[in-house]
């Protein structure tokens, strides 16, 4: 029985294991953090902050059907300022703690990133692919090559920490839009964002669900298109990539990294399996690398490729 | 299970107080004492609601108008349909058999009001009692006065029963009395000292939190408290819970997820 070392580091960042809380998950206190730490998270992401305070969108915000979740949150956040003064000391929170930074325009993301640079973040994360807020990520035109690579030139000259670059799985020129963000200096690439929208009707009621009608589809739905990015992606950047769409089994995470993810993000798999989807994944992930005969998960990364 | 709201018909109304409407609608769904489900208006908006009636298939929740929702609901007549998904959260583990003590500030009576039926109907088995304080601002918002008979009312201007807090009433009941159990649920400040007389009596107590809840189902971390979601973990929580929870009595969370000193 070979021994398992899941242990990866990211742009030189530690983890225990591949596993990472996405952003808009759970992240909203350094409580829930910890709480997702100690089920077993390699590394916990943030609700994403923006300079302003928002409320967000009304509910119903989070539904879900049968292959997954749809939801409009819209970005609800205490701001830059109330963000800066939860998320102190982050080093009781036991693993790497991502920001995920938003904006309406280069110059708010830059604000945010000053506004928590004091603060313990192992990496700073930018989704530029929400697809259901206007004036953020694709409803402000920020899926572009253009604009991801001025937003990322602003972020790497406001910051020395590791820049990870949130996408969309919308866009069929993903593969252009990592290379702008790779050659503004974002660390890694994150992929995917939920995709979409899309929107669910209740026939009784003769509406949509959600309060914004739309929202991003999440989950099983979307992670045979998030491996598909995540493997054209490989082959295309250098920079690592975070693995997100659709895991919440061990297999599932093998999969991805097979794909060529390095780690991967686990969101709506909170749903499918609780808070220790963490634990739950690392377990089986061990289960299948001992049965198959791996014992180091750096072996894997990109393993499906030709 | 899929988390969508199913429209369901309202089959009854009550009026249990001028601020207070209990509406009737049927499921199959099975509830526990404390337990909520999310309410829908299409294109206006969706909130929790605990169940204050649990009768084989016919579930009421009791509303207090406070709001553009709330004003929204008082509105629907018997026959039209609201959207209702759930059941959600943690309700009240119902398993001590006497003396037990239940206390509701305001709307918070709503919760416990199922738990009394529960209750009720259990200790004819363990030929208990239960002790029942609710405690409003006036008489006027007195609820289930015709529900529940031989309830201790209190009122803050002393219109009906005793003047003053329940917390203060249920302080004098300790006076004369020894409660196994006690469950409450109303605004948190109150929780806290209910929960702190409890400590100093060593009586076990079990309490139902509010917070703003928008998913039901523990995955948005809107409705945290010092890292427990109430709307999964919660909304009850017993007292060795509660002494881990730092927020508990001291901060709420806003709309924005900020966390806001009471």
């Amino acid at each position: 029985m070979p021994n398992i070392d899941l242990s990866i580091k990211l742009c030189n960042i530690r983890l225990n294991n591949p596993t990472i809380l996405a952003s808009g998950i759970l992240g909203t206190t350094k409580a829930l953090l910890k709480r997702v730490a100690e089920n077993s998270a390699g590394a916990v992401t943030i609700k994403s902050i923006s300079v302003e305070p928002r409320e967000g969108h009304k509910n119903p915000t989070v539904i879900t059907f049968e292959a997954g979740m749809l939801n409009a949150v819209g970005y609800s956040n205490p701001g830059v300022e109330a963000a800066a003064r939860e998320f102190t000391d982050l080093q009781d929170v036991g693993v790497p703690v991502i920001a995920s930074v938003i904006g309406t325009q280069k110059e708010d993301f830059v604000r945010v990133v000053e506004g928590i640079s004091g603060l313990e973040f192992s990496a700073i994360e930018i989704p530029l692919s929400c697809p259901h807020t206007p004036g953020f990520g694709l409803l402000a035109g920020q899926g572009t090559p253009q604009a991801t690579f001025e937003i990322t030139s602003a972020v790497r000259r406001a910051t020395s920490l590791p820049i990870f670059v949130k996408l969309s799985p919308n866009i069929t020129e993903i593969c252009n839009i990592a290379k702008a963000a790779e050659d503004a200096g974002a660390n890694a690439i994150t992929a995917v964002n939920s995709m979409g929208p899309g929107m669910i009707i209740n026939i009784e009621a003769q509406k949509p669900i959600l309060s914004f009608k739309v929202g991003g589809v999440t989950g099983d739905a979307l992670r045979p298109i998030a491996v598909r990015c995540v493997y054209d992606l490989y082959k295309a950047i250098k920079i690592p990539i975070i693995g997100v769409g659709g895991i919440s089994t061990g297999r599932h995470a093998i999969e991805m990294i097979m794909a060529g993810a390095s780690v991967v993000g686990i969101g709506t798999g909170v749903y499918y399996r609780g808070v220790d989807v963490f634990r739950k994944v690392c377990e089986e992930m061990t289960q299948w690398m001992q049965e198959n005969g791996f014992s180091n998960i750096n072996s894997i990364v990109g393993g499906a490729h030709d | 299970m899929i988390e969508q709201p199913m429209m369901v018909k309202i089959c009854d109304i009550i009026e249990e107080s001028s601020t207070v409407k209990t509406f009737f609608f049927e499921s199959n769904m099975q509830f526990e004492p404390g337990q909520f489900v999310m309410v829908w208006i299409p294109l206006l908006d969706e909130k929790p609601f605990t169940i204050s009636y649990i009768q084989n298939n016919i579930f009421g929740i009791s509303v207090l108008k406070r709001g553009l929702f709330t004003n929204a609901l008082h509105a629907k007549k018997i026959g039209g349909t609201i959207g209702i998904r759930g059941p959600y959260g943690r309700g009240f583990s119902l398993q001590t058999n006497s003396n037990l003590c239940v206390i509701g500030g305001g709307i918070g009576m709503a919760s416990l009001s199922a738990v009394i039926d529960r209750l009720n109907l259990t200790l004819k088995v363990h030929q208990g009692n239960v002790t029942v304080i609710q405690g409003t601002r006036t008489s006027a918002e007195i609820i289930y006065q015709k529900r529940f008979k031989n309830m201790n009312l209190c009122t803050e201007d002393g219109s009906v029963g005793f003047k003053g807090t329940t917390v203060k009433l249920f302080g004098e009941l300790l006076k004369k009395q020894r409660f196994k159990q006690v469950f409450a649920c109303g605004p948190e400040m109150m929780l806290y000292k209910v929960v702190e007389l409890c400590r100093e009596y060593c009586i076990e107590c079990e309490v139902s939190l509010d917070r703003y809840i928008k998913c039901g189902f523990g995955i948005c971390g809107q409705c945290d408290c010092s890292g427990h979601r109430v709307c999964i973990d919660g909304p009850v929580f017993n007292m060795e819970e509660l002494s881990r929870m730092e927020d508990f009595g001291k901060t709420i969370m806003t709309k924005t997820g900020e966390r806001v000193i009471y």
